[in-house]
């Protein structure tokens, strides 16, 4: 579809913003709607989007197979291993309350908003691997065929 | 400090081992972790049960939030001893596995299954040590969804569409719990199962007229049917039991319908109370109806199969027959009969499936006719195979008699002091009945075996290796140690069953 040229620019013009987007509600979840799963999905759309227009081929430049199948673990593997260190430091498994520190006063969060913060950046990481792993296995089926 | 935090170690260590597995990629070191995390779950699922032993239930809150509000992991009697069945079968099965995966999984797709694996057997671990009904529908995910994968792994390509078959069936069993569990949240507001315990009392008493919980109740039994696999919910077990791998076989039927039947416990026992679900609603008449019929049927569909692991199958089948037929007696002993024969049916069938494994690993087919002889040149094999198959049937001396004599006790022992006939005589009569039937299919494997002359086929085979025969061999080793030594299994079981049964006064 990279003939089209309103849907190159159009698609030039909105994946920016589409990525922008999913990295606000990424990070401003904790305060507002949002959160690791949404972000995650709006962060693949993006991705999508670009695929679509400029082929399969242009989106794996963008985001590689190996990166993808390296994202999809490492978010599972931050979400745990934030409740593991919850469990080092002395409390339950994702008891988020015994990560309270005093440094970097207002700036870096911490406590139970700094655990729900690492947790969601896990869940975002995976999401979105898998959602763009789930489109690209789906685009090169249609390709081979 | 570390035995306090037991309960969701036993989760997340092989929940974070398998994300590592794929990045790790290189398929002898990812086998050599997970055989490795297999073991250490088996070890602290050891220990928890001694905990539990000692010191009888143990929770677990996550995160620090209190129950109802939190998710609570709590073992009790029953959850340790399923906990430790499955732990261990995992961890022996996967030692056994390597040559056969080598065998029958392209070298691209090991790591996967290694992984996938490992996630399974995490999903059916929290299954039952979580105490909250949410909790338990999302690792029954992980365990369905990674199974499903795991069967599509198969040489055959009918794999593929076993595997399917599956995804259909068992989405639509999750579904049914899902239904349910949402119904049970709208009228209580409680998903903890000790919380709803309490909560449901008002509507699960004499004057139960409350709808929603009745549908509730209903969606919860047939989506656990189904998983179950009960009789004649069981359209999917056969074909994904033939045409997994081999060792996925082993694991599945040494643990996953298992998993599914302490969900069964957990939700007519714990959580609704046998009197609601056994006097109020006649689920006790249906469950042993249908057990009864199940086990008949498939004793009789095994003997006319023409595929070893296929026969095998239709007797899993018929197996949970038997510890549907214990569990809907409602009664200590009759649960006692169930775990028991839970226990013992995981090592019996793992074993057998294990020694299934090793024929596939030297020939090309496992149809009974390409089996001729095979006795002779893989006796060590072969002979496994008759062992476990005699527990099957039942004779004594072997674990298998051990279940089926409390199962058929606790039977009779329902009837009261007058005479009168009852459909819980006719069910111990049918049980003897069966364990014909069972003798004759496990004899068309001995007659093929050891009376007929070896084919060419048969005549190129050598004895499997020491790496699968040993772990073979342990396992139905423990069948007969159990079989003349069953007073650890009994005292587990009998603990497991005043758990779940003590809960409901």
């Amino acid at each position: 579809m990279r003939s089209f040229s309103i849907l190159r620019v159009v698609a030039k013009l909105l994946i920016p913003y589409i990525l922008l987007f999913a990295f606000y509600v990424q990070f401003h979840g904790d305060f507002g709607p949002g959160g690791g799963f949404q972000a995650g999905v709006i962060f693949a759309a993006g991705i999508v989007l670009y695929g679509l227009i400029f082929g399969l081929r242009a989106a794996q430049k963008v985001i590689s197979v190996t990166l993808l199948e390296v994202m999809i673990p490492t978010g599972v593997l931050i979400y745990g291993g934030t409740g593991v260190i919850c469990l080092l430091a002395g409390g339950n498994f994702l008891d988020y309350r015994v990560l309270d520190h005093h440094w970097g006063h207002g700036l870096v969060p911490h406590g139970q908003h700094l655990g729900i913060f690492l947790v969601e950046l896990g869940v975002g990481i995976t999401v979105s691997g898998v959602m763009i792993a789930i489109f690209y296995l789906f685009a090169a089926r249609r390709q081979t065929s | 400090m570390i035995d306090a935090h037991l309960p969701v170690l036993q989760i997340v260590i092989p929940l974070l081992t398998s994300p590592l597995c794929i990045l790790v990629r290189a398929n002898r070191r990812v086998m050599a972790l997970v055989i490795a995390t297999c073991w250490l779950v088996f070890a602290m699922s050891c220990r928890l049960l001694y905990l539990v032993s000692q010191q009888g239930a143990i929770t677990y809150q996550l995160g620090g939030w209190p129950a109802p509000w939190g998710i609570e992991y709590r073992v009790d009697g029953l959850s340790a001893l399923i906990l430790l069945i499955v732990s261990g079968m995992g961890a022996i099965v996967i030692t056994y596995a390597p040559t056969s995966v080598d065998r029958e999984i392209p070298v691209e797709q090991q790591t996967l299954f290694y992984t996938l694996y490992l996630l399974s057997l995490t999903g059916l671990l929290g299954i039952v040590i979580t105490g909250d009904l949410f909790n338990l529908f999302v690792f029954l995910e992980i365990s369905s969804l990674s199974t499903y994968a795991l069967i599509s792994l198969g040489k055959h390509r009918r794999a593929l569409v076993a595997a399917f078959q599956y995804l259909v069936m068992g989405t639509i069993g999750a579904t049914f719990i899902l239904i349910g569990i949402g119904l049970t949240y709208q009228i209580t507001g409680g998903l903890n199962m000790a919380d709803l315990a309490s909560l449901l009392t008002q509507y699960t008493g004499d004057h139960a007229t409350n709808r929603t919980v009745l549908v509730a109740f209903a969606f919860l039994s047939v989506g656990i049917s189904l998983k179950m696999a009960v009789f004649p919910l069981h359209q999917w077990l056969p074909n994904a039991y033939t045409f997994a791998p081999s060792v996925v076989t082993a694991f599945l039927a040494a643990t996953a319908t298992k998993v599914s039947v302490y969900v069964l416990l957990r939700v007519t026992y714990t959580i609704f109370k046998p009197h609601f679900a056994f006097e109020l609603m006649p689920l006790d008449v249906e469950l042993m109806g249908l057990a009864l019929i199940g086990i008949l049927w498939s004793s009789t569909a095994a003997i006319f199969q023409q595929n070893l692991k296929r026969l095998l199958a239709f007797s899993s089948i018929a197996q949970i027959g038997y510890i549907v037929l214990g569990l809907s007696l409602a009664s200590v002993g009759g649960v006692t009969a169930s775990v028991l024969h839970i226990f013992n049916h995981a090592l019996i069938k793992g074993g057998l499936f294990m020694a299934t494994g090793c024929l596939a690993l030297r020939l090309p087919s496992l149809d009974l006719k390409h089996l001729h002889g095979i006795g002779r040149r893989m006796p060590w094999t072969a002979t496994a195979w008759a062992i476990g198959g005699l527990g099957l049937i039942g004779v004594p001396l072997t674990s298998g008699f051990v279940s089926k004599w409390y199962l058929i006790v606790s039977l009779l022992g329902t009837g009261t002091e007058t005479n009168e006939w009852r459909l819980d005589h006719l069910a111990a009569v049918l049980v003897i009945g069966a364990s014909l039937l069972a003798a004759i299919y496990v004899w068309r494997f001995v007659d093929v075996a050891f009376f007929r002359e070896p084919t060419a086929e048969v005549e190129a085979a050598t004895e499997a290796p020491l790496r699968m025969l040993l772990p073979t061999y342990f396992v139905i080793g423990l069948t007969l140690v159990f079989g003349v030594w069953p007073t650890l299994p009994t005292q587990l079981a009998a603990q497991a069953a005043s758990a779940v049964i003590g809960s409901t006064h």
